[in-house]
């Protein structure tokens, strides 16, 4: 298979992805997703953190978080599938899947974070 | 005219030969610890898409008003969600530890003529990653 000329860029993104999630995902799952709905810290009520991610500043921040990781996601799932499973005959469907999620979940967090209220 | 001697081609064979391949299993990665170390690197974005989704499903309740805040809140708290979250955090913990000695490889940083040591670049992003660790918890727990 011929390189595709799209592959350094979807490689950056990869690296890019990698870095926000390695620095700001264990702290954020552990806190919102972990500590505060099982009671185990004071967690912030409905009002304070409506108000946090109505910040534009904070909407940016979550929309870097969301998005860039997706594509780092995109790159290494297919290549889960690809080493682990041995599954090369489904290659192209396999990158179409991995990277259109990626760009459905873009879009998707882009238009709720713009149109938060 | 005279034909000139034609180099010889080899001659062309309709089937390709079949070329010598080790079978390999599909469970290859379970052999040996380094090997599943790899495929458990790379199943790490797992926990990279779960946190990416969640946090979208946080964005909509939140944005939906206060029960349906707390309606998500109490699903969070359910036992099949809190093992997903769990096996996700160690997951992405996991996906932090590699990535930071990692970039001491791919990362070469000069100052003047001197190399920066690998160690100091992991020693740097762990000091780094404390620091935003502390900062989004501070802005959380305030």
């Amino acid at each position: 298979m011929a390189k595709r000329p799209i592959e350094p860029f979807l490689w950056t993104l990869f690296s890019g992805g990698g870095v926000i999630a390695a620095f700001f995902m264990p702290v954020l799952l552990f806190l919102l997703f972990f500590a505060f709905p099982l009671g185990l810290l004071h967690a912030p009520g409905y009002d304070a953190l409506h108000s946090l991610v109505a910040m534009p500043l904070v909407r940016l921040f979550l929309f870097v978080v969301c998005s860039l990781p997706l594509f780092h996601w995109a790159h290494r799932f297919r290549y889960t599938l690809y080493d682990g499973l041995q599954i090369k005959h489904l290659n192209e469907f396999i990158d179409l899947a991995c990277y259109g999620g990626a760009v459905v979940g873009t879009i998707l967090a882009g238009v709720m974070l713009w149109n938060f209220s | 005219m005279r034909t000139l001697p034609q180099p010889a081609t080899p001659p062309y064979t309709p089937y390709h030969p079949r070329w010598y391949r080790t079978h390999v299993s599909t469970y290859w990665w379970l052999h040996k610890w380094v090997y599943f170390r790899f495929v458990l690197r790379e199943l790490t974005s797992f926990g990279v898409a779960y946190f990416c989704v969640i946090t979208l499903f946080l964005i909509r309740a939140l944005s939906r008003g206060p029960e349906a805040y707390q309606a998500f809140q109490t699903r969070l708290a359910n036992p099949i969600c809190v093992i997903l979250t769990v096996i996700s955090l160690l997951l992405t913990l996991f996906h932090t530890t590699t990535w930071f000695s990692l970039s001491a490889h791919a990362m070469v940083i000069r100052v003047g003529s001197f190399r920066v040591p690998g160690i100091l670049i992991t020693a740097g992003n762990y000091a780094a990653w404390l620091v935003v660790s502390a900062i989004l918890a501070w802005f959380l727990l305030r």
